[in-house]
């Protein structure tokens, strides 16, 4: 049962074959048996999710009419506060700290039915791509666990590519859905900018951040997206619009007629031979299904990165300053009459990783006076350019796609010591979050020289996220016929299994 | 060397002001979460994710505080901007939750007005017109109350508190341009320019204005330069101004003070400095002389403000009457006499005897009700008129019955003492307390003659017409009436009783 997807759940538990009780214990189960290796959690609520799978299964016996993926189980990124159940970041500096309210994306998964079973690891407050920077140890890649899963999402896609979870819940401020969905084959979407509310996603960057949702198909990752995207008067930068119709696109998948624009920036040199082959692979079947291949030319991407570690840090370095021990968590040096700004330092020295600290560093520097103008202002001159490079290359195409990393999973550690080498991992991912559209990755098969996941990219212009589900759809079902079963099937057995 | 005089300062040196005004809305919720702002709620009680900056919360604006502060705006005669954006002020501090503070930094919603002020100068009354560089919105902090330690401040205390009520309210900065030529009137000018933003605030109805609550707080900037030089002189900012009076107190006492240095050949020093309410005096705060950097960037959890013209122009056609003018029109419609005028705006009565005329009362009547027995027993129990039991409908009342010849002068008095007791409307209050004017000649009669049999004496004396013996038998009479007769017509029948009757 736990290797179906979560549509097929989801008919079982209409059928009555199953029970969302069941369903649940069997992924808290599987959770128990692998997790030890995996690590995609950080805090497992089994009493909270048998409760919450226990009224569902009541509603349904009474008659009542459920959403689609009421009694699903569900692997929540920590980045996002659950009302009484603890909530980190993945961060020492909120060990301990227990939400006394929602998200608003948890309101609406807990008004879906669906089952909340636990918070998975990430890297602290999303900052990193391999979780190996959460201050809870990293999380390793189902495929190899001498690997990385990539992150900052790392333990929501480790999750559900150990069948832990068959949905998972991310957040995306430069890549952090795509690439982890990409290095684990699974899919993964980052809605557009203001489609899913950020109102108790612990903010990184403000304007970059975003939830969506992880599955194991294009049509359960929809499923959930519909789920949890809609317009929220508590978030002011939320877009008061209809959500797109994903699962209607996911359900249709057709790229007949559709113009699809390869970007000319974002594939070639520095990406791995395997991850380039697998691409042009399904370039090759998407124009066999009668898409029209189209090369665009953004120019503005090589500056992309650049803009990014200036505006991230410097919005994270005031966003994370909210962390000072007075009112909740940590609280270091608290004694013989210390000062309040001593215990602050203390605190934020001791809470804070080295990856955080370089960011707050970074941004703090970035934004002061003498420098904004050189560096965060330069930042979002690129970010405006950038968005004019999207604007011309969707007037010539309907999705423009790239590999979704330039590599598969690289080991643990192997980056660590080199930050560079990590971001460069994030080159084709960030455009898409600096322009605040929207954008899917999708197994494209396994890399010839390692036998490891690839992701295949597609973006789409604002509220325009049905394109990707269209798009991908009808990519996953040509690729599934060729390859004859899931990607997942060819990921190695777990101990413990 | 002794301290230089007003006198002595004025001769010599030109001041200019600087005046930034700090108005606390009085939206019904706060300025980005929808927690209450009442004042005076306990501690931590007026608190959410959002204003407490918990993980994962985020700020949505309050279109009323928007609306308020437009409304502001337009009644200083600013330029509304189409497009303005909050920024983030990033600082450290225990009661700022987040610990950076929303504000307007390069995109005021407001800006380029005036306010012009009328003062009395040696040559007769003089206008002076302040000019206002920018209004913007902002949030309050919280409260840190230090406790141990002999100031009451951070430094010595043994532990802090913080309350976070406050953290979140609206608040609308009020910035002038420099003011330059106000030469020796400068704390008088300064003085009137908040009196007259108070009022305007009032007339508004967008803050309850109560600088003793701090509702409304001025910093004051003043500096020096010698008479006749165009080079300013380096300024100090005293903050924690927070009375009429001590505006005037302060700018005075920052005048001498920079007067003396300038005078001894030293500098000032650029610096904050505190207002002490006790002296009159400012002490030395922190040091403004290496800037502080706020990194300033625009807030990336809000969007820009952009108010559509033709709202702008619906608030425009709300503006209450300016209040210079409506004091003017108040003057004539009721022939109010210079003096008194300047009483009641003191007093701050205005509102309520206009309430008070518009109920049908004769505005002298009014006026001296509310200016008289009423501030007297305000002043007593020290506590604003407004927030006494009575109110201009029992005021109007009062004034119909005494005019109705129903009440005495005297007895009118002691139904405003039953009201403001709580003891109901004047009406109530006559009726319960059973006061009554004594109109009954037979039952006057009975006590005259009675009066005048005791105290045969005084009787025979007004008898041979002595007649301001007269009044200690009148007395006598309204005592025995338990003040309830009309002694003028005591005095009539007295003094007929006596032969005295003209
Ligand atoms: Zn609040």
């Amino acid at each position: 049962m736990i290797h179906k997807s979560a549509a097929e759940m989801a008919k079982a538990l209409t059928n009555g074959e199953t029970s969302s009780v069941e369903l649940t214990q069997l992924h808290l189960d599987r959770i128990a048996a692998v997790d030890g290796d995996v690590k995609a959690f950080l805090h497992v609520d089994t009493q909270g999710a048998l409760d919450q799978a226990r009224s569902v299964d009541e509603r349904r016996k009474s008659g009542e009419k459920l959403s689609p993926l009421a009694g699903i189980p569900l692997a929540l990124k920590d980045v996002l506060a659950q009302k009484d159940v603890p909530t980190t970041a993945g961060s020492k500096i909120l060990q301990g700290w227990l939400p006394p309210y929602d998200s608003t994306v948890v309101s609406k998964l807990k008004d879906a039915g669906i089952v909340i079973m636990g918070k998975t690891n990430m890297d602290e407050f999303a900052m990193g791509s391999s979780t190996e920077n959460s201050g809870y140890g990293p999380t390793f890649n189902p495929w190899d666990l001498t690997r990385t899963p990539g992150g900052s999402s790392g333990g929501s896609a480790a999750a559900v590519s150990s069948f832990e979870a068959p949905l998972a819940i991310g957040s995306d401020t430069g890549g952090s859905i795509r690439q982890p969905a990409a290095l684990t084959g699974i899919v993964g979407v980052r809605p557009t900018y203001g489609a899913v509310s950020r109102f108790g996603l612990i903010a990184y960057s403000s304007s970059l951040d975003q939830a969506g949702p992880f599955g194991r198909t294009v049509l359960d990752t929809a499923l959930l997206h519909e789920a949890m995207a809609g317009h929220d008067p508590k978030d002011a930068t939320s877009i008061n619009a209809p959500v797109p119709a994903v699962v209607h696109a996911a359900k249709s998948g057709d790229v007949k007629g559709m113009k699809i624009g390869v970007i000319k920036q974002l594939q070639g040199e520095g990406y791995q031979k395997g991850v380039q082959a697998r691409f042009d692979e399904s370039l090759q079947v998407l124009a066999s299904l009668g898409a029209e291949i189209v090369e665009v030319d953004c120019p503005s991407f090589e500056y992309a990165l650049a803009a990014y570690y200036l505006i991230a840090p410097s919005e994270c370095s005031s966003n994370l300053a909210r962390f000072d021990a007075m009112r909740y968590g940590l609280r270091v040096g608290d004694k013989d009459g210390a000062s309040a700004e001593a215990v602050m330092s203390a605190t934020r020295d001791a809470g804070f990783g080295r990856e955080v600290k370089r960011r707050i560093i970074l941004g703090t520097y970035a934004l002061s006076s003498g420098y904004y103008d050189a560096y965060y202002g330069s930042a979002q001159k690129i970010r405006t350019l950038i968005i004019e490079d999207y604007a011309k290359a969707f007037a010539k195409a309907d999705v423009l796609v790239s590999p979704t990393a330039p590599t598969t999973a690289y080991k643990i550690g192997e980056k660590v010591d080199d930050p560079m080498a990590m971001y460069l991992g994030d080159v084709a991912t960030i455009p898409v979050n600096l322009a605040g559209i929207c954008g899917m990755s999708l197994p494209a098969g396994l890399a010839d020289e390692d036998n490891l996941p690839v992701g295949f990219q597609i973006m789409a212009p604002a509220m325009q996220d049905q394109r990707l589900y269209q798009a991908g759809a009808a990519l996953e079902a040509a690729l599934l016929t060729k390859w004859g079963a899931p990607i997942l099937s060819q990921a190695p057995a777990l101990k413990g299994a | 060397m002794a301290l230089p005089t007003y006198d002595e300062v004025i001769a010599k040196w030109d001041p200019v002001l600087g005046l930034e005004v700090h108005v606390e809305l009085n939206t019904k919720s706060k300025m980005f979460c929808s927690c209450a702002t009442e004042f005076g709620a306990a501690p931590n009680t007026q608190t959410c994710p959002v204003c407490l900056a918990l993980p994962g919360a985020l700020p949505v604006v309050n279109k009323k505080a928007i609306e308020s502060t437009i409304l502001i705006g337009l009644a200083l005669n600013c330029k509304i901007a189409p497009y303005s954006r909050f920024a983030r002020k990033n600082y450290f501090y225990p009661d700022m939750p987040k610990n950076f503070q929303i504000s307007q930094y390069d995109e005021p919603i407001c800006f380029d007005g005036y306010v012009d002020v009328e003062i009395e100068t040696d040559e007769g009354l003089k206008q002076f017109r302040i000019e206002v560089e920018r209004v913007h919105m902002e949030e309050d902090t919280g409260k840190s109350l230090h406790v141990g330690g002999a100031t009451g401040r951070i430094h010595g205390a043994d532990y802090s508190l913080l309350d976070y009520n406050r953290a979140g309210i609206p608040l609308v900065e009020i910035v002038t341009k420099i003011v330059p030529g106000t030469g020796k009137y400068a704390p008088e000018v300064a003085k009137a320019y908040v009196a007259e933003l108070r009022d305007i605030l009032r007339g508004l109805k967008v803050s309850d204005v109560k600088m003793e609550q701090g509702s409304l707080r001025c910093d004051a900037n003043v500096s020096l330069k010698p008479i006749g030089s165009d080079v300013l002189g380096t300024r100090s900012e005293t903050k924690n101004v927070n009375s009429l009076r001590s505006v005037e107190r302060a700018i005075r006492g920052e005048m001498i003070r920079h007067a003396e240095l300038l005078n001894e050949g030293k500098k000032v020093k650029q610096e904050t400095r505190h207002f002490q309410e006790d002296t009159g005096l400012t002490r030395s705060g922190r040091s403004k002389e290496q800037a502080e950097d706020y990194r300033y960037f625009p807030d990336p959890d809000l969007v820009p403000v952009t108010p559509a013209t033709i709202w702008i122009e619906e608030l425009r056609a709300t503006l209450p009457e300016r209040p210079s003018l409506r004091r003017k029109r108040i003057k004539e419609e009721w022939n109010v006499p210079d003096k008194e005028m300047a009483a009641m705006i003191n007093a701050d009565v205005l509102d309520i005897v206009e309430a008070t005329v518009l109920l049908g009362a004769d505005p002298t009547k009014a006026r001296t009700w509310w200016l008289g027995e009423i501030s007297r027993i305000a002043n007593d129990q020290n506590i604003a008129i407004t927030d006494l039991a009575i109110t201009p409908k029992d005021v109007a009342e009062l004034v119909a019955l005494v005019a109705s010849g129903e009440l005495t002068d005297k007895l009118a008095r002691q139904v405003v003492e039953g009201v403001i007791a709580g003891e109901g409307t004047p009406s109530e209050v006559v009726a319960q307390r059973g006061i009554k004017v004594v109109n009954d000649d037979g039952a006057l009669m009975a006590a005259i003659e009675k009066v005048c049999a005791e105290q045969a004496e005084t009787a025979e004396k007004v008898r041979g017409g002595h007649l301001p013996a007269a009044g200690a038998l009148i007395g006598a009479v309204m005592k025995e009436t338990k003040g309830q007769a009309d002694a003028a017509r005591v005095r009539e029948l007295l003094l007929g009783h006596l032969g005295q009757a003209n």
